[in-house]
């Protein structure tokens, strides 16, 4: 799936030179005709109405050779190309009248101003983390009077993701319904291999690669001093390759490739064009069922698999109570005084409802904004180290204060309360 | 010319290296070895087309004779405004070979009711025919010629919001299903003499800590197995509660340090963890049983099986080394000459022949090696078996059992079926769908209804189906949505690819999509 976002506007205009006889008759029937399945508050109209013309793209991607097996807008001439950008002129150039702007960025390049003019948001992101992203700014669009959530406000996100013959699509309607932090246990972290079968257990070729690329790598520095290791490069390939095999040998373990190596390297997930085209086609309807009003949108999880035969598995997730994201009550953490500041990066990073990545925490200390550890920047974490050895009294801190937590998951900082246990 | 070659073998290596990860070299030969029919370039169609040209199938062709309207290319990504009029394979055959200039596009200006009429033979060359929108009577028809010539035939419909596809294959086998979450072969139960004797070569007691705790637990469980045997009359654990005090056996094996603390063995962690399965009778799957059972696994003899496999050697012999020429013979007559002229002759000879035979003995081997894949997924091997449409549409042998047992929840997606089947004979009736324009809709509401109850009347079928379903059926007016479109696209590539490659398990044999509430169901009609 292409790792776009197609923010949507449905043009109620007319006008149009790229009209012609019949082109909307698949569409206009759901649209001028009310039935026993429609939503309660549709009312059908016969005024001329458009597909989609106003499209938004952000991808900061460009196209690689393997993108072509199923991303259908590229063809071998774009290799290198802004994947935005050529998306967009294959589709203004194919669809008369529509109009897609490409964004070549990071969605987090993009601020609030931007997201606010969507109707609608549309994710084919590859990473929960970009997701995490996303889900906290809708939710930091939405505006409350007096504690009522005001539904202008709402923009709906609707999320596909797949993996080899696996997909689901799911529908947001942030401040409403299960967001992506609700149902973060759907995500499993990534599971490593130990370093202590990596350095000296091998049993497994993957954990020959991974010895290779994580130890040998640094240590030999094969081409040159501060050269990372590029999963693109085929001669980076190569060399973890040629090492993978020196590893296996002296351990007897068969089994590997080139093509294992690429695929651990650069954590490969096996992709078809059929699965993307399953779940992109069940996040298009959605799109129409909310852009039309016409229909009551999909409530709102489908998995789909189809290894053995299809299999569809459709669900309402529930919003969590005290999910990190939505509930907008501030989180309670509960540590002794005694517990040092360690404790608390750790939890959250391995707490399976927060999976912070490199969370950064400050808190008013004595009226002033301190910093307590940030690991992004290296003068400020080696600055802030010592912290984490420190304990909360020694730091401190005081039951019941706030605690400000800024990650990569979250376009918003976060609140937590910090409850001292005796 | 070989440098080309090996040059466009890497760059499709890169190309197609996200789905090799999924059905590897041998599955994408099978593709590119492969001829698929496209019935109707219709958006449906077209976007199933592009799902198997993007991964790069050998060829296609589309039979389609009509001409694009503006309709058409008002939901149809593979038609374009300036192709109204024209030809509608020819147009839509000409931006799918531009996804993908591996694959070999080819069209045919011709309806299939024609095709069928001059020359039904012309469906004999395809791997797999895909048929979309098709009336029923073309379907039947098309059925049962595929169906004689064991060509397998995909019917895939998008009618309003509802998907459609019908799998009509006699027999497919699948030796590499691939399945999600097998359980292991592990013989515990009846360990053979070599894995007894391995197991024998550890004595837990005797090792120091390292080597105790870096024993796998396959060999944990099978000592401790061992034990309770030996107590237990030869019985393994076979309740919760057995297992329970099994797991308990293995706990108390865990070293302890000099305070009686339990030490850290990880391994000893996972044998406690893996019990249950590990107790796991072995067993052939009934599935495999069946099979075995099955008349085609036992009219072979040894004889006619290692025949077809050395006559196939041979073939490849042929068309490779051979040069177009069997193996030499090696036997020449006799004839005048010294002893030694003779002798060196016929060594040249025999020498050859000894030479070719090798060779046929390594394709001998080739072969045997897809043997050794069935061996290894042997607890997987599945045959797909579907009714033909014919039995599948005769009163006498419609699947009443199925639909009236789904309809016992009236909102079951076989409503949908009765209703696709309701609207093909409103279709014979009135040369036109329901509902197509607006001031259709009102009238063909009854109409439909009436079509319905002969439906049901026809095949005695005792079941309700709701006035919304058919409001709802007119109110589609045959539109073809192209998001239904694009998922039933996805849905029926992989399908087909799962028949060209006999990998993966293909579904049998109706598939229902509901766009509007996002579910789906398969029956088996």
């Amino acid at each position: 799936m292409a790792d776009a976002d197609e923010p949507m506007v449905v043009d109620g205009g007319d006008g149009h030179n790229c009209e012609w006889e019949g082109r909307w008759n698949h569409v206009k029937k759901f649209l001028e005709r009310s039935g026993p399945f429609t939503h309660p508050d549709f009312e059908p109209s016969t005024e001329a109405l458009s597909g989609f013309h106003n499209i938004h793209v952000v991808d900061m991607d460009t196209i690689d050779v393997s993108n072509l097996n199923r991303q259908f807008l590229f063809r071998g001439k774009d290799v290198g190309r802004p994947k935005a950008d050529v998306a967009a002129d294959f589709i203004n150039s194919r669809i008369p009248g529509c109009c897609v702007i490409p964004h070549f960025k990071k969605i987090q390049d993009l601020d609030e101003t931007f997201y606010r003019q969507f109707h609608i948001i549309v994710c084919g992101l590859d990473s929960v983390v970009a997701r995490r992203w996303m889900n906290g700014m809708l939710l930091s669009l939405l505006v409350y009077d007096d504690g009522v959530l005001d539904p202008g406000s709402i923009i709906p996100l609707i999320d596909g993701g797949t993996e080899g013959f696996k997909g689901n699509a799911r529908v947001i309607l942030p401040g409403m319904t299960a967001c992506i932090d609700c149902t973060l246990e759907l995500y499993p972290p990534q599971v490593n291999f130990p370093m202590c079968t990596i350095a000296s257990m091998p049993r497994l070729p993957e954990h020959c690669i991974e010895y290779a690329r994580m130890l040998l790598w640094p240590k030999e520095k094969p081409f040159g001093d501060g050269v990372v290791l590029d999963g693109d490069d085929p001669e980076h390939i190569q060399w973890v390759y040629q090492r993978s095999l020196e590893r296996a040998a002296e351990f007897n373990i068969t089994g590997v490739t080139y093509r294992l190596t690429q695929g651990v390297v650069k954590r490969i997930i096996p992709a078809v064009a059929s699965t993307n085209a399953v779940i992109a086609a069940a996040c298009a309807t959605e799109v129409f069922k909310i852009a039309s009003s016409a229909f009551i949108p999909l409530n709102n999880y489908m998995v789909f698999n189809d290894v053995d035969g299809l299999y569809t598995y459709t669900f309402e997730a529930e919003r969590k109570e005290n999910c990190s994201a939505c509930s907008q009550v501030p989180l309670d953490m509960h540590f002794s005084p005694t517990s040092k500041l360690q404790e608390v990066l750790d939890y959250l990073t391995e707490s399976a409802s927060l999976q912070m990545k490199s969370p950064a925490i400050t808190a008013t200390v004595e009226g002033k904004n301190k910093t307590l550890y940030l690991q992004s920047v290296a003068s400020i974490e080696q600055r802030t180290r010592p912290n984490l050895s420190k304990t909360l009294k020694e730091l401190g801190l005081a039951d019941r204060q706030e605690l400000a937590v800024a990650d990569v998951t979250t376009p918003q900082t976060m609140l937590f309360r910090l409850c001292f246990t005796s | 010319c070989k440098d080309t070659m090996a040059a466009t073998k890497a760059s499709k290596e890169q190309k197609y290296d996200r789905q090799l990860r999924l059905w590897g070299d041998h599955g994408q030969e099978t593709l590119e070895n492969a001829h698929v029919c496209l019935i109707n370039a219709t958006a449906t169609g077209t976007e199933i087309l592009k799902n198997l040209v993007l991964p790069g199938i050998g060829a296609f062709t589309i039979v389609d004779g009509h001409t694009v309207t503006g309709e058409d290319v008002g939901n149809n990504f593979f038609l374009s405004n300036n192709s109204i009029g024209k030809i509608r394979a020819q147009a839509a055959t000409e931006l799918l070979q531009e996804l993908n200039s591996d694959v070999s596009g080819n069209f045919v200006e011709e309806s299939p009711d024609k095709l069928l009429d001059n020359d039904p033979e012309f469906f004999h060359r395809f791997t797999i025919v895909i048929g979309v929108q098709l009336p029923e009577s073309t379907c039947l028809r098309l059925g049962s010629v595929l169906w004689s010539a064991a060509v397998p035939f995909l019917v895939c419909k998008t009618y309003g919001l509802i998907g459609y596809m019908r799998l009509v294959v006699q027999e497919h086998t699948v030796i590499e299903s691939h399945p999600d979450n097998a359980l292991e072969d592990l013989r515990l139960d009846q360990p053979f003499a070599e894995f007894k004797n391995h197991i024998q070569s550890y004595d837990l007691d005797s090792m120091d800590k390292k080597d105790h705790s870096h024993t796998p637990w396959i060999i944990v469980v099978a000592k401790y197995l061992e034990k309770w045997l030996s107590e237990h009359n030869g019985q393994p654990p076979k309740n919760y509660n057995e297992k329970e005090a099994f797991r308990q056996c293995i706990r108390e094996g865990i070293l302890k340090n000099e305070n009686g603390v339990p030490e850290d063995e990880e391994n000893f962690e996972e044998a406690i963890k893996n019990v249950n399965t590990a107790l796991n009778p072995t067993k052939v799957p009934s599935a495999v049983e069946d099979l075995f059972n099955s008349v085609q696994c036992n009219d072979i003899t040894s004889q006619t099986l290692s025949f077809w496999v050395m006559l196939r050697a041979v073939k490849e012999f042929v068309l490779n080394e051979g040069n177009g020429s069997l193996p030499v013979r090696g036997t020449i007559p006799d004839m005048i000459a010294d002893s030694q002229k003779f002798i060196n002759l016929q060594n040249v000879y025999r020498q050859k022949a000894m030479q070719d035979a090798a060779t046929v003995s390594k394709h001998v081997e080739c072969l045997l090696q897809s043997f050794g894949k069935v061996c290894k997924n042997a607890s997987f091997l599945r045959v797909v078996r579907c009714r033909s449409l014919a039995e599948e549409y005769s009163v006498d042998s419609v699947n009443k059992d199925e639909i009236t047992s789904c309809m016992d929840n009236p909102d079951s997606e076989m409503v949908f079926y009765l209703m696709l089947r309701a609207v093909d004979r409103f279709y014979q009736q009135h040369s036109r769908y329901p509902g197509v324009y607006n001031y259709q809709v009102e009238d063909d509401i009854n109409k439909l209804k009436l079509c319905v109850n002969n439906l049901l009347q026809e095949y005695s079928l005792n079941v309700n189906i709701k006035d919304d379903y058919i409001h709802e059926f007119c109110r589609y007016g045959a539109a073809e949505p192209h998001t239904v479109a694009a998922f039933l696209g996805g849905s029926a590539a992989q399908e087909a690819i799962k028949i060209i490659s006999h990998q993966f398990v293909p579904f049998s044999n109706t598939f229902i999509y509901n766009a509007m509430s996002q579910t789906s169901a398969t029956l088996q009609l």
